[in-house]
C-alpha cells in the first residue's frame, strides 16, 4: 500500500501554467489552493481575476471565478459577496492593478471593511505589458517607461500599501509575506490560512501582500531575483503582520448612539 | 394595488423592488440622488442592501460583480457618472450578464449642466462604451411608464444576458405623478441561473469573463451577440403611436418628455384643423424603423423634436430614407415650451 503524501491540492487544476520560469506565481497559486482545501472553502469559493500576468488564474484555480476589469476586482468582490455572503471570495491582484489604476477600488474596499480576502502581488514592475513603471518600482529602478530609473522626484515613492491600509480605521488583517525565500514559505500561508479564516468568521477584511519577483522584466535569473527580492525590496516592504482585527480602535472615536 | 402620488426617481427604486430586486449600488448625482436615498431607506423593509460605492465606476463594477452572482441588481446615475460606468457596461455586454441601469440624462457636454436633457440619445444607441455590442434602451415618457419599463427591463436582462438602459430625464426624474405598481415578484421565485457564481459545489467551475485571447473565439461571441440583437429586433421593437391619419400635414418624432410637448401642441393645432401625428420609440435600441417609416409615409412633412442638437434625428432619417427630416431642438437643460414647439410645427407647414 503506497500512501499519497504530496499531491496536487483539489483546488488547482491539472493544467500548466504561462507564467514566466522563475515567477513565484505559482507557488503563491499553490499556497492559497493548499489552504482553501484545509479549510474545506473550495465548493463556495470564488475568486476574481485582475488584468495583469494574473488574467488567465482562472484557468488555474479549481473554483467558480470572475475576470474583473484593471483595478476593479475589490468592486466585482464586493458585488459578489454582498449578494451571498455565503460564498469565501478573494482577489488576486498586482502592483499596477491594486496599487494604480485600483487603488480607489482597494481603499475603500478595506474602509468599508468588506469580508473578502486580497492577495497582493507586488513585483515592482508591470509584467504582462512588458516591464513599465509599477507604482511600486524602487527609486532608480530601470523599466522600461523610466528607462535611467524610477526618479523619485518625478515618480514619487513606491506606494507601500500595508502600511497605507493598516492606518484605516476599519479593523482588517493587513500582512505582507513572500514566497520568494523558502524558509518565508510555510509564514506565508500562515498568514493566508488567518486571511480566509477571518473571512469565514466573518469577521473581516484581509489582504496579504506577496513581496515577488520578475525575472524576465528585471533581467535577471530567477536565483538572482529572489536575491533582489530580499536585498532590494524587503529593506522598504518589510515583511510581518501590519494590523488584525483584534487591534483596539483609535482613541478619541465619539460613536454617536443610535435614534433607538 | 392602489395609484400612489410619486416622483419618478422614487417609483423607479420602488419598481426595481416589485421586480425582485434587492440590491442597489451607487453615487450620488444630481438628477438622480432620490433612487439611492429611497432605496436607502426602503430596502431595510423587503431585506435589501443599498451600497453607496466611492465612485460610478465602482458602482457599476460592483453590479457587473452582483450580476456574476446571479443576483438582479440596478444602478441609477445621471451623464457624467453613466461616462464612467461604461467601462462595466462593456464588460457586462461581453461576459453576457444580466444588469439595469438608469440614466437620467442632464445636459451636456462634460459637467454641464443638471437640468434635462436628450444629449445621451447616441452615447445610449450607438456608444455605450469600448467594443462591439448594443444595449437595449428604454425611454419612458412619464412616472407610470417609468415603473413599467424598470419591471420589463429586469425581465428583458435576464432574457437576453445582457445589459439594459432605462433613458429618461430629470424632467421624469423629478415630476410627480400618480403611479399603480406591478405584482411584487419574490426574488426567491426567479428561474435559477446555471451560470452564475456560486460557488463550485458538486459541478464544474463556472467561469465568468470577456477576455478571449483566440480570435476565433472572440469573433464567435462577437456572431454569438449579433444573433441576440437580431432577435431584439425582431421581438422587442416598443412605441407609441398619436393621432396618426393618412393625410397628415406633419409627423413628429420625439422620445421621452419632448413626446408630451409635442402632443400638447398637437391638441391645440387640431382645434384649428391641422393634422399632424406623432411618432414616439420607447425601445430606442431596437429603434422601431418599420413603424416610424410607415408614419413617414402618410404626411407631408417630417420633424424630429429634442431636448439636443438632433441626434435622434439620425434614425429618423434611417426610418424614411431620402425624406427631408427637419429638426427642432433646445440645449443646455432648456424646454420649450408647447407653444415654442406649436410654433415651429406652423412654420414649416407654412414653408
Amino acid at each position: 500500500m503506497i500512501e499519497t503524501i504530496f499531491s496536487r491540492p483539489e483546488s488547482l487544476r491539472e493544467v500548466s501554467t504561462h507564467y514566466c520560469p522563475g515567477c513565484t506565481h505559482g507557488i503563491t497559486h499553490r499556497l492559497i489552493a493548499e489552504v482553501l482545501d484545509e479549510l474545506g472553502l473550495r465548493e463556495r469559493t470564488v475568486g476574481v481575476a485582475p488584468v495583469g500576468c494574473a488574467v488567465l488564474a482562472y484557468n488555474y484555480f479549481n473554483c467558480d471565478f470572475a475576470e474583473a476589469a484593471h483595478g476593479r476586482a475589490p468592486a466585482m468582490a464586493t458585488g459578489i459577496k454582498r449578494c451571498r455572503p455565503n460564498l469565501i471570495v478573494f482577489t488576486y491582484q498586482g502592483d499596477g492593478d491594486l496599487a494604480s489604476i485600483g487603488t480607489a477600488e482597494i481603499f475603500h474596499a478595506a474602509n468599508r471593511g468588506e469580508k473578502f480576502t486580497v492577495i497582493f502581488v507586488n513585483n515592482a514592475i508591470y509584467g504582462m505589458t512588458g516591464g513599465q513603471m509599477a507604482p511600486t518600482t524602487m527609486p532608480n529602478q530601470k523599466a522600461t517607461t523610466c528607462p535611467f530609473g524610477r526618479d523619485v522626484e518625478t515618480a514619487g515613492y513606491p506606494v507601500r500599501v500595508c502600511e497605507v491600509l493598516s492606518k484605516i480605521t476599519t479593523p482588517s488583517y493587513i500582512a505582507r509575506v513572500t514566497a520568494a525565500v523558502p524558509k518565508e514559505i510555510p509564514r506565508a500561508k500562515d498568514a493566508l490560512r488567518k486571511a480566509f479564516q477571518y473571512q469565514a468568521e466573518n469577521r473581516c477584511f484581509s489582504l496579504v501582500e506577496f513581496v515577488s519577483t520578475c525575472p524576465t522584466n528585471w533581467g535577471m535569473n530567477p536565483l538572482k531575483a529572489c536575491e533582489w527580492a530580499v536585498s532590494d525590496m524587503m529593506p522598504y516592504y518589510p515583511l510581518g503582520e501590519f494590523k488584525t482585527p483584534d487591534d483596539p480602535l483609535p482613541a478619541g472615536l465619539n460613536l454617536i448612539e443610535g435614534d433607538e | 394595488m392602489a395609484r400612489v402620488l410619486m416622483k419618478g426617481n422614487e417609483a423607479i427604486g420602488e419598481a426595481a423592488i416589485r421586480a425582485g430586486c434587492r440590491f442597489f449600488f451607487g453615487y450620488p448625482i444630481t438628477p438622480q440622488s432620490e433612487v439611492p436615498e429611497y432605496l436607502a431607506k426602503r430596502f431595510p423593509e423587503v431585506d435589501g442592501h443599498f451600497i453607496q460605492a466611492e465612485s460610478e465606476v465602482a458602482a457599476s463594477n460592483m453590479i457587473y460583480g452582483a450580476a456574476c452572482s446571479g443576483t438582479r441588481v440596478l444602478t441609477t446615475s445621471s451623464s457624467p457618472g453613466i461616462s464612467l460606468m461604461s467601462e462595466a457596461i462593456s464588460y457586462c455586454a461581453g461576459t453576457e450578464v444580466p444588469v439595469v441601469f438608469v440614466n437620467i440624462v442632464r445636459a451636456g457636454p462634460g459637467l454641464g449642466g443638471i437640468l434635462p436633457s436628450q444629449g445621451d440619445y447616441w452615447q445610449a444607441t450607438r456608444g455605450m462604451g469600448h467594443g462591439d455590442f448594443r444595449i437595449l434602451v428604454l425611454a419612458p415618457n412619464c412616472v407610470q411608464e417609468a415603473a413599467d419599463l424598470i419591471m420589463l427591463a429586469f425581465d428583458l436582462a435576464d432574457k437576453y444576458t445582457n445589459p439594459v438602459m432605462i433613458l429618461g430625464d430629470g424632467i421624469i426624474g423629478q415630476m410627480m405623478e400618480p403611479v399603480e405598481f406591478g405584482e411584487m415578484v419574490d426574488p426567491e421565485t426567479l428561474p435559477e441561473k446555471p451560470w452564475a457564481l456560486t460557488g463550485a459545489k458538486g459541478r464544474e467551475p463556472n467561469i465568468l469573463t470577456s477576455l478571449f485571447l483566440d480570435p476565433n473565439v472572440l469573433e464567435a461571441l462577437n456572431q454569438r451577440l449579433l444573433a441576440k440583437y437580431r432577435q431584439m429586433e425582431a421581438v422587442e421593437k416598443r412605441w407609441e403611436t398619436y393621432n396618426i391619419s393618412d393625410n397628415m400635414d406633419l409627423a413628429v418624432y420625439a422620445w421621452g418628455t419632448m413626446s408630451r410637448i409635442g402632443k400638447t401642441a398637437i391638441d391645440e393645432l387640431k382645434e384649428r384643423g391641422i393634422e399632424i401625428g406623432l411618432f414616439r420609440p420607447i425601445t430606442l435600441y431596437p429603434y422601431p424603423y418599420e413603424a416610424a417609416g410607415e408614419v413617414a409615409s402618410k404626411a407631408k412633412k417630417l420633424i424630429s423634436i429634442e431636448l439636443s442638437t438632433g441626434q435622434m434625428i439620425d434614425d429618423v432619417r434611417l426610418a424614411a430614407p431620402g425624406r427631408e427630416v427637419n429638426f427642432f431642438g433646445r440645449q443646455g437643460g432648456i424646454v420649450p415650451t408647447p407653444e415654442d414647439v406649436r410654433d415651429e410645427f406652423l412654420k414649416l407647414i407654412e414653408s
